[in-house]
């Protein structure tokens, strides 16, 4: 037996043994996430067990280097780890910006002392991370942001206010892109700097979206001090480290679909809209749960060829731009037509039989896939002129 | 399986683009169309083919052949796409050998397989009966006459049946129009009395022939595989096909791209190179990612034939379909974004735009196969 598949029957044994049956259905709310923190409530003893036993395997953040927390997987490992996770319909023990976003950012960028200080904290979910991105005058032209780090002394002291911040309300320390120097052209003035939430000046101000929830807030800085050690790199050379974060966070949300019902749309559709002589009974809606998952399918086939390439070194760097876009697009088509197929009954709002709107909420909240990140157009424009080089600025 | 070509898939894509570039451009196949051809092909450059190992590509080597596997058809028709270039490549080399190879019993393998891997042998798969796709429609009928059957109905749509030696014919032996059972492969001589083939010149100027059988007599040993359960056998040959043409669609719409982003770099309108507007950005950038996406199915596809060949019908309908329905968009794109010159004749975009339009309708286009596909689902 090859290393590998020694590997994948320990992972599944290990998961059948430590998995909490409750843990391996689908999440049917917000609160079936957990997303760790000073202020973190578990739903169930069963989540907090589940969380709890990945961490101490490392396996919160398989690929990490077992040093900060990881699990120090291969990235075939990993792959394996996952499979086996979705055979068994594990949930996510833990879901965080930490680990998605900052952590990547802090291996690339990080210090030795930043590493140590910060890692393992995501790893065990005992620190919760926001990201303090954009601005409510920089959106898509992210490089014009306005909050302002002066150094003084041993501090960097910070003003000024973002926007779109997710879970800022809930989050213990923000990763955040400030300006340091305002004389630079735009791109070439922003730094990257992590401070605690907690710090005097911070404040947060929930924002209610058309799903009902409140994923986002406005969050301000009114001369927030910021020890000078918490920069990430160079100074003025955080937008470096802002753009290799956003491609993580356009694989990330361009994978977005992956990971909500694990029925198919068709089995969905057949259960609510019924089967007449072995086809769907609506025959048009038939078709285009058909074309979409042909897209699907041949869309996950894509995330897992361009994860290929990579490793032949072949993969364009801005691919990143059409796994996002196109993976946006189609989570977008899914929402849709899963509303249609759910009918009246995905429309309703409040109470057990829809488990108060799932469908219609997560409908609505996908709308957001296609703007957070970077726009479906400005992904557009990126691979317009990187990857197929059209002229223009 | 890594979801790319290894090493030497790499190779037999740059060998195949730089012999059919240097032999077979698309200038080639514009020369045989303007001098109406009365084959339709070049038996000069079929020979080639042979040479190059090409016609033997899917048959085993104890036969003769390379015994390569079907992501190497692929490269080869993804080329052939590129280049628009006519052969019975896809008839003998990739469906009818596969038929034989797969389905044929070691008489029959040793009669055709060495004449195919030697350019002796043009074979074609004869199935549609219909304007559209429906294998499972099959009427022509072989009836028992002493010790074999005799055929008669008639096809069309037949790939290179006009210029063809051996057709493998879909026939149906019992059951009625509709029922899966029933259907039996037979391999028969073109030659045989009752047979008429008549050339059908299609838009892409490539090679299809309506194929009638009256009372054609074949003996039982003209059977390949097996009688009433040709089904199986049926839906391999054609998954093989439909995988190859859907390769071919991708190297016909990546030209078309390909040759239409050049276009836009170099075209100048109100003093701009047309690339340079957003409203034409957005439009190349989504088909850019159409076209990548489609690449990854029918990889996808072809390896799956290669790993576990039973199992490929629904990923080679998702890159069939996929591949029709993306390639459409390549080829619209490429007359639109050309503007007038992309409507004319002398402009080789037309041309992609008749070819890709025919190798969608092959084989059941990108409707069926979304049908097939939902079909297979259970919904």
């Amino acid at each position: 037996m090859s290393e590998l598949e020694t590997f994948r029957k320990e992972a599944r044994a290990w998961l059948e043994a430590n998995c909490p049956p409750e843990m391996r259905k689908p999440a049917t709310g917000e609160d079936d996430t957990c997303w760790g923190g000073r202020r973190v409530t578990f739903k169930s003893d069963a989540q907090r067990q589940w969380m709890e036993r990945m961490a101490a395997k490392g396996w919160t953040v398989p690929e990490w280097p077992r040093e900060y927390g990881g699990g120090g997987l291969s990235r075939d490992e990993a792959k394996i780890l996952r499979q086996e996770m979705a055979a068994l319909g594990c949930r996510s023990p833990l879901d965080s910006f930490g680990i998605w976003m900052l952590g990547p950012a802090l291996l690339k960028y990080g210090n030795e002392a930043q590493k140590k200080e910060h890692l393992p904290k995501i790893a065990r979910g005992e620190i919760r991370w926001c990201q303090g991105y954009s601005e409510p005058g920089a959106g898509s032209d992210l490089a014009s942001l306005q909050t302002r780090a002066e150094l003084q002394g041993d501090h960097f002291i910070v003003n000024g206010s973002k926007i779109w911040t997710s879970y800022a309300d809930k989050a213990d320390w923000i990763f955040c892109l400030v300006r340091t120097d305002p004389n630079a052209p735009k791109h070439e003035g922003i730094s990257f700097v992590l401070f605690d939430m907690e710090s005097a000046g911070v404040s947060t101000k929930p924002i209610t979206l058309i799903s009902g929830s409140s994923p986002f807030c406005q969050t301000f800085f009114d001369d927030v001090a910021v020890p000078r050690e918490n920069l990430v790199g160079t100074i003025n050379k955080g937008w470096d480290i802002a753009k290799y974060l956003l491609t993580h966070e356009r694989d990330m949300i361009g994978g977005m679909g992956r990971t909500s019902d694990s029925r198919s749309l068709g089995q969905i559709a057949a259960e609510s809209v019924g089967v007449e002589n072995g086809v769907l009974a609506d025959t048009v809606l038939r078709g285009q749960i058909a074309s979409y998952e042909i897209d699907a399918l041949a869309f996950r086939l894509t995330m897992e060829r361009v994860g290929d390439l990579a490793k032949t070194g072949k993969a364009h760097p801005a691919i990143s731009s059409l796994l996002k876009y196109y993976g946006t697009e189609l989570n977008k088509r899914r929402m849709e037509l899963a509303m249609s197929a759910g009918g009246s009954d995905a429309l309703e709002w409040q109470g057990e039989r829809s488990h108060n709107g799932f469908t219609a909420r997560a409908w609505l909240r996908s709308k957001a896939n296609s703007i957070e990140g970077g726009t479906s157009e400005v992904q557009l424009n990126i691979i317009a002129k990187r990857i197929i080089g059209l002229p223009g600025a | 399986m890594p979801l790319v070509l290894n090493d030497e898939q790499n190779m037999l894509r740059d060998h195949a683009r730089g012999f059919l570039s240097k032999n077979a451009p698309v200038a080639h196949f514009r020369q045989l169309r303007d001098s109406k051809d009365a084959t339709g092909f070049s038996r000069p450059l079929w020979k080639e083919f042979v040479d190059l190992g090409w016609a033997g590509i899917l048959i085993p080597n104890d036969h003769g052949g390379l015994g390569l596997g079907h992501v190497e058809v692929g490269v080869v028709t993804e080329e052939l796409g590129r280049t628009l270039t006519p052969s019975p490549f896809l008839s003998t080399a990739v469906i009818a050998a596969s038929a034989i190879a797969r389905a044929g019993n070691d008489k029959q393998k040793s009669a055709y397989l060495p004449k195919v891997v030697n350019g002796d042998l043009i074979a074609t798969l004869a199935v549609d009966e219909t304007s559209k796709h429906r294998p499972e429609k099959t009427a022509l009928a072989a009836t028992r006459a002493g010790n074999g059957f005799t055929l008669k109905g008639a096809k069309t749509f037949v790939l290179d049946g006009h210029v063809a030696d051996l057709i493998i014919v879909v026939a149906r032996t019992s059951g009625a129009p509709g029922d899966a059972k029933g259907l039996t492969l037979f391999l028969v001589d073109a030659k045989s009395k009752g047979i008429k083939a008549e050339r059908t010149p299609m838009v892409d100027t490539h090679n299809a022939a309506r194929v009638s059988f009256d009372d054609v007599s074949v003996g039982a040993d003209a059977i390949l595989g097996q009688l009433d359960g040709g089904w199986d056998a049926l839906e391999g040959t054609l998954n093989v096909g439909r995988a190859a043409l859907a390769s071919e669609l991708v190297g016909a719409s990546q030209e078309a791209f390909d040759r239409t982003v050049t276009y836009l770099r170099e075209r100048k309108q109100f003093g701009k190179l047309i690339g340079e507007f957003q409203a034409l950005q957005h439009r190349a950038a989504d088909l850019y990612c159409e076209l990548e996406v489609t690449r990854s199915a029918v990889l996808k596809a072809l390896q799956t034939l290669d790993e576990s060949f039973d199992k490929a019908s629904a990923i080679v309908s998702v890159a069939k379909s996929r591949a029709g329905t993306s390639a459409t968009r390549a080829v619209q794109e490429g007359v639109q974004m050309h503007g007038g010159i992309g409507m004319t004749d002398e402009f080789d975009m037309g041309f992609f735009m008749k070819r890709v339009r025919v190798c969608n309708e092959l084989f059941g286009d990108a409707n069926f196969h979304a049908d097939r596909l939902a079909r297979l689902h259970r919904y």
